[in-house]
């Protein structure tokens, strides 16, 4: 291949007078190739091929000056809060939290028929919808533009839950990560990261010790 | 008595076709890779579906380890010069140019701002060693943190926030760098995770 003959007559006669030489220029690539393998060597060790993925989030304003007016206040019947303990326990409660009656917070887990199970049951009908979309898609009946916009227009639909994510002090942050891909698992778009108050705390306690502070709640 | 004839075979062989795929390989590397950036500790970043991808320019990454030391490290060296000049002009300390041009050639930085000077007068890899052990302080008395993104936002406002943090850190630190953010209204902002495969964990 890197080899370059020059041969005149076919190299078939060979006559008496003049012989011409035969002259092969032969490349000798090996060099070459070593050096390229210790370039590629340093570029597999020192560089990182994927692009590390990323989560946008939107944090509410910490803002003092926004009163509760101005804050869309959450219909009791729509809210799920899910409240993240520590050692990869999740517990989530509806509505307004019960400090009286320990069993309205639940014990769930960060598996598939855990949680994910609860929100997608809650969220059924934006899940069949987005899914149906998803379908659309694939059969190139809609675009991708059409797809985004629709997609968006049902996760801020009306009756869609409102998830509200608090983390104790003891969550991990791969906790909180993994409660945030829940929301995009379960195709919730109204969900927000709150400051725990000690109200939780207090559930969490009182779950643990199965209503034992049931009666020293607070009001 | 007849001679036996080793045929002479000839050992050498063409490395053409080698080298034609070395050199495709190696194209493939330049042109798909970044470089890993130094971090003086090691994170390991939680999992997730997330496929958006980072942008490339206009970073300002926030490096949270286990024990809650913040970094943070800026993808255009001047900005991190006028960072240090307007941070250090704000706690009263001027650099002169030679800390300045080291401090630019640092990849991640996170020094209390009073030992900058005694950090920035050490050699390269003396840095690296004692850089772990420092962090910006984030705490409510002495936020040197909220600082330091105050004045980077106000060089570079198309700064685009990135945290990445270990999956064990509490979630204690996270909420003080959260709630330091939320102060300067920066609500924007994105959580560096590394791919997990969601179809392998429904099962």
């Amino acid at each position: 291949m890197a080899e370059i003959q020059s041969n005149d007559g076919g190299g078939k006669k060979k006559k008496g007078g003049s012989k011409q030489k035969k002259i092969s220029v032969f490349v000798d690539f090996t060099p070459m190739v070593d050096m390229n393998m210790l370039l590629i060597t340093f570029f597999m060790l020192c560089t990182s091929l994927s692009k590390p993925q990323t989560m946008e989030i939107n944090m509410p304003s910490n803002d003092k000056k926004i009163t509760e007016k101005d804050r869309d206040a959450v219909k009791a019947s729509q809210a799920i809060t899910l409240v993240l303990g520590g050692g990869d326990s999740i517990f989530y409660y509806t509505g307004q939290p019960n400090y009286k009656d320990y069993n309205s917070l639940k014990l769930s887990s960060y598996k598939a028929d855990g949680i994910r199970d609860f929100l997608l049951k809650r969220n059924a009908e934006a899940v069949n919808k987005i899914n149906d979309l998803k379908q659309k898609k694939l059969q190139l009946k809609i675009t991708q533009e059409q797809f985004t916009k629709e997609v968006s227009e049902i996760k801020g639909g009306k009756g869609t839950p409102v998830v509200i994510i608090k983390a104790a002090d003891r969550a991990t942050y791969k906790n909180l990560i993994d409660a945030l891909d829940e929301m995009q698992i379960c195709n919730i778009g109204k969900y927000v990261i709150d400051k725990i108050t000690p109200g939780e705390n207090f559930l969490i306690k009182n779950f643990q010790t199965k209503g034992g502070l049931s009666q020293n709640a607070p009001k | 008595m007849s001679k036996v004839k080793v045929a002479r075979k000839s050992t050498r062989i063409d490395m053409t076709a080698m080298s034609d795929v070395t050199v495709l390989l190696l194209t493939f590397f330049m042109l798909t890779s970044t470089f890993v950036k130094k971090e003086p500790v090691q994170v390991t970043t939680p999992g997730s579906v997330s496929e958006i991808k980072i942008p490339e320019t206009n970073i300002l990454s926030i490096l949270i380890d286990t024990k809650g030391k913040v970094f943070m490290s800026m993808d255009k060296q001047s900005d991190m010069v006028n960072t240090l000049d307007s941070v250090g002009s704000h706690y009263g300390v001027t650099f002169t140019e030679q800390e300045k041009k080291k401090f630019k050639l640092s990849a991640t930085f996170g020094i209390p701002i009073k030992s900058m000077k005694a950090y920035l007068a050490l050699k390269p890899d003396e840095q690296d060693k004692v850089l772990a052990n420092y962090g910006i302080p984030t705490d409510s008395l002495d936020n040197q943190f909220k600082v330091w993104v105050q004045k980077a936002r106000a060089i570079n406002p198309a700064f685009r926030i990135a945290i990445k943090a270990d999956q064990n850190t509490p979630y204690k630190v996270i909420k003080d760098v959260m709630s330091s953010l939320q102060d300067l209204r920066e609500n924007r902002y994105n959580l560096i995770t590394s791919l997990k495969n969601e179809t392998a964990n429904k099962k």
